[in-house]
């Protein structure tokens, strides 16, 4: 057993969900008991989306456990293809699931649907989230790529769901019409290449890594799309993200494939190479360094000239770091914790492009234990590898640093230890689902990078201010220093308006008011006085303050 | 209009439907995240998995916290080879809790689906901690695995353990009055002064805020639930010897003078002197509440199933503000205790127990209802949809209960309607 406050990742069916989630027609049964439907929040949610999940889950009871939950798994397969009609299915099970062996992938059969079904086996308790998606997507690749026509997705059966029936395409798409502000994710453009070279077929690749859920893949996507084009190249499939299984069934077609998230698409992209001999990338453009690196190595396979791109970076990330006003950066000392992809490039911009000093490095993804162990061995320090967050505390702790840049676990270590803190890596929570455009990958994801990585310094020197005078009337004890809660103390109440002179507060009301709490206390104060002076209270009680409640509202 | 209600337990008003199939609601351990701040020196360790981890973390993680009193014991696959080891296994993790939390009095071992599955005994787990423990922590243990229980259910298997593991009430104590169900800090006080106003003296609360203020039980105890998804407890009280007071569930200007009335009668106190105490405040709260009544008169309302206080919610939307109820899910109907909300409800009101989320959505996108009561896996799809929404949870989590929170009652429920018309984007 290990003992979690909190957990990095989520198990791997959370993984397969990512994956079904960012693709379109879909659609993934799992096995699984009442409640495990919490996950449909990480979506509609943490990244709300406007559409239902693509998931029908069991939801068995215990009183269903008496032997008919492989009956109520075939049902459920039954019914999803029937109501959603996709054009292939995923089935697994959850953690519970998996304890009573009903074989989701034998019933799946058995049920005999026309489309793929591929069944997932998911061990919950030795692998998750990041390893269920990886081997959801490989499973996926491999069954819809590996016999290209065998399996092509049959026409939707009712004439209903127009254009390759996808279980949520052919709604969503009226959905959106019929209320513009439906948000979703964005399906990519039709793939009509700006131009022709006269008779010369332009070089192609696919993009692979991208989920549902995923830290910033959102914006990554359309800046490393965008730069891929200004290159030359031609992008074939966006996968899993806003893919199809029909999709996937021409991956095959490209000449290499860009990897942006290892964690995710290195198995599929290693089985593509065997099987179509596709290069992949290894380079993941986080950071400038990296991105020239990456525009280098993306050049060579396609065999295209990187140079017009290299000269045209369109960043700010080395002026900003160059100029006198980020003198101050140099040295600081930064902790980095995360995936390893995140973790790894975002120590070699702290370092290289930022001039601060990493004094810690680590990852919970052991599968990537070799390449963080390497990066830190470079900077000179000791790879941290564990899932364990107290662990991460207990290195924080010891470390001292001055910045803290990790996952979301991070953040309430820092607001423990009072540190400033910037999140760099999934696990994250909906503040890091932006509205705005911020990618972290490509050259403005170097300008993304360089705000996000300094802002929270910013605050704490305003802090250090505060410390060094202590009674200013402004930033007294529990005004926010500005934006980022973070670090700040809470505890004590912030200045509240000076009572009325002329009225009486009874001990109990008084008592009363400071059960409302501190941001609304100021005006529920104000509201009660003005209510006595209207009329003509001249103590107030506690039901005074009641009385003032119910006529002003809130 | 102003009298308290009679308790008419004759059924000819609603209809009740039983649906089964695929039920989209949290589990039993997601009480944990208002437990834990009601029950102020308690720790939950959850036995289970990563997903259960992953649900608190999603469910509370959004908050950031320096110590937080939950957390899960995720079993690995070399736990499940084995028994015997699990339990030196769990002893070696409440010993890091609590090397950690030395303040922590009350330590629940929260049971899961995996744990429940694969039948380890937590009760005798706790048992055991308990006589190594004791006097400085006591472990209680419970279930809130989605296969046993619902959402909100999960407050109600925790407190059946805190009622089994309460103190025995002297023979001779007075009669006292236990409310039941963790309210917040502040509606409690609203109520403890209203019981006092009444001339019910020391009436206690079950939980109580930290485990030395638990109330003593027995015959001498009569309780009032405050939440309507509190059967276990309920049987668990009666088994200790209490009787339960049956009113409609103190929700608005109406429920919560019904609620108090019947108290007060159990306790002989005259419908005069209740009167007398809550002529006033119920009348403040129906002005609280009628400043909201102009958005909701006539509004079509659907709940789908959550928490199981969607009855008495529904009947304060349609008695106090004029909405009409198409349908009313449930996961569970209590029928002892909704009985005088059912009761209050329109005829022909529809309600359906236990779900089938795929048949709802159908029905809800042909009504197309003016306010769909849901839990957020449905009500961004639904607003995306075009149909307002009032998320559920929002319900538990707020201050609902008594007079002087009918009004901010009243306004959960028409803030979406009011944001609709603010938005010109």
């Amino acid at each position: 057993m290990q003992l979690a406050m909190w957990t990095y990742e989520g198990p791997p069916h959370v993984g397969a969900m990512r994956v079904a989630t960012a693709m379109r027609g879909v659609h993934y049964v799992l096995h699984a008991p009442q409640g495990d439907t919490y996950a449909d929040l990480l979506f509609t949610m943490i990244e709300r989306r406007g559409e239902r999940t693509p998931v029908t889950y069991t939801t068995f009871q215990a009183r269903d456990l008496g032997g008919d939950t492989a009956d109520k798994l075939k049902t459920a397969i039954t019914d999803a293809y029937e109501r959603f009609q996709p054009q292939a299915m995923l089935v697994g099970a959850s953690c519970t699931a998996e304890l009573i062996q009903d074989d989701p992938g034998g019933l799946a059969a058995a049920v005999g649907l026309p489309i793929p079904v591929v069944a997932l086996e998911l061990p919950a308790y030795s692998k998750k989230e990041n390893w269920g998606a990886a081997e959801t997507f490989y499973r996926l690749v491999r069954t819809l790529a590996g016999s290209k026509g065998a399996t092509p997705p049959p026409p939707p059966p009712c004439g209903e769901g127009e254009g390759g029936g996808g279980s949520g395409e052919g709604q969503a798409r009226e959905r959106r019409a019929a209320s513009p502000a439906a948000p979703c994710s964005e399906p990519p453009p039709p793939l009509t290449p700006p131009h022709k070279g006269e008779g010369e077929r332009r070089p192609t690749c696919n993009i692979l890594g991208p989920t549902a859920l995923g830290f910033r893949h959102r914006d990554d996507v359309a800046e490393i799309r965008g730069l891929l084009e200004r290159l030359g190249l031609t992008v074939n499939v966006v996968a899993p993200l806003g893919a199809s299984p029909a999709d996937l069934a021409r991956i095959g077609d490209a000449d290499f494939n860009v990897v942006l998230y290892p964690e995710i698409a290195r198995t599929a992209a290693e089985w593509l190479k065997r099987q179509f001999g596709q290069p992949f990338t290894t380079v993941v453009p986080i950071g400038v360094g990296a991105t020239r690196a990456f525009v280098e190595e993306v050049a060579s396979l396609a065999g295209l000239d990187p140079t017009p791109i290299l000269a045209d970076e369109r960043t700010r990330l080395p002026w900003w770091s160059r100029s006198v006003d980020s003198n101050y950066l140099t040295g600081k000392r930064v902790f980095i914790f995360g995936d390893a992809t995140h973790a790894i490039a975002t120590a070699r911009v702290a370092a290289s492009e930022l001039g601060f000093k990493v004094v810690g490095l680590g990852t919970y993804l052991r599968e990537f234990a070799r390449e963080v162990r390497a990066k830190a061995e470079e900077l000179g320090i000791e790879a941290l590898i564990t899932d364990d967050h107290l662990e991460v505390e207990k290195a924080i702790a010891a470390l001292q640093p001055e910045l803290v840049l990790g996952t979301q676990m991070e953040r309430h270590v820092a607001k423990r230890l009072g540190i400033p803190c910037a999140v760099i890596s999934a696990p994250v929570h909906v503040q890091d689902f932006p509205a705005r455009t911020s990618p972290v990958m490509g050259f403005e994801g170097a300008n993304v990078l360089f705000d996000t990585l300094v802002h929270p310094l910013m605050m704490g020197l305003e802090e250090h201010l505060v410390a060094m005078f202590r009674d200013d009337f402004e930033f007294a004890d529990g005004a926010l220093p500005s934006h980022l809660a973070g670090h700040a103390p809470m505890d004590a109440p912030p200045a509240e308006p000076a009572p009325d002179a002329g009225i009486v507060w009874e001990a109990s009301a008084e008592q009363e008011l400071k059960k409302i709490p501190f941001f609304v206390r100021g005006k529920a104060r104000r509201n009660t006085e003005s209510f006595a002076r209207q009329t003509g209270i001249a103590a107030i009680t506690v039901e005074t303050l009641y009385d003032a409640k119910a006529h002003f509202g809130r | 209009m102003n009298a308290p209600v009679a308790l008419p337990l004759g059924c000819d008003a609603p209809k009740i439907r039983s649906e089964r199939g695929q039920r989209a609601v949290f589990c039993g351990l997601t009480g944990i995240v208002w437990l834990h701040r009601k029950i102020q020196d308690a720790f939950f360790l959850v036995v289970g998995s990563r997903t259960c981890a992953h649900l608190l973390q999603s469910a509370a993680g959004v908050m950031i916290f320096a110590e937080p009193r939950f957390a899960t014991a995720i079993m690995e696959e070399r736990d499940l080879a084995g028994m015997a080891d699990m339990h030196d296994e769990l002893d070696r993790v409440v010993g890091q809790v609590l090397e950690r939390r030395p303040d922590i009095r009350t330590l629940f071992l929260v049971g899961s689906c995996p744990s429940e599955v694969i039948k380890l005994d937590l009760a005798k787990a706790a048992t055991r901690l308990s006589q190594r423990l004791a006097p400085d922590v006591r472990v209680l243990a419970y279930s809130g695995s989605g296969i046993e229980t619902t959402f909100t259910e999960g407050e109600d298997a925790c407190l059946s353990a805190l009622v089994a593991a309460a103190p025995q009430q002297a023979a001779n104590a007075p009669e006292q009055l236990v409310v039941v169900g963790a309210l917040p800090d502040i509606v409690e006080d609203q109520f403890a002064r209203l019981f006092s106003e009444l001339g019910i003296p020391d009436v206690r609360f079950l939980p109580a805020r930290r485990a030395d203020a638990a109330p003593a039980l027995g015959p001498r105890t009569r309780y009032l639930l405050a939440q309507p998804f509190l059967g276990a407890t309920a049987t668990a009280l009666d088994a200790r010897g209490c009787s339960g007071v049956v009113a409609p569930f103190p929700f608005g200007a109406e429920g919560t003078t019904a609620w108090l009335s019947a108290a007060a009668e159990a306790f002989g106190i005259s419908p005069q002197r209740v009167r007398e105490v809550t002529a006033l405040k119920e009348n403040r709260a129906r002005v609280a509440v009628s400043r909201h009544a102009a958005r909701l008169e006539g509004k079509r309302v659907m709940f789908f199933p959550d928490s199981q206080l969607e009855p008495p919610l529904a009947r304060f939307l349609s008695r106090e503000l004029g909405a009409e109820i198409i349908e009313v899910g449930t996961p569970y109907l209590h029928g002892r205790w909704l009985a005088p909300d059912l009761a209050l409800l329109p005829a022909g009101t529809q309600i359906v127990e236990g779900a089938d989320v795929d048949r709802q959505l159908d029905r809800c996108r042909a009504e197309r209802p003016d306010l769909t009561v849901c839990g957020l896996g449905l009500a961004n799809p639904l607003e995306a949809e075009g149909l307002a929404t009032k998320w559920s949870i929002e319900l538990l989590f707020t201050p609902t209960h008594g007079y002087e929170q009918a009004g901010d009652l009243a306004e959960l429920f028409a803030r979406p309607l009011a944001r609709r018309e603010l938005l010109e984007v």
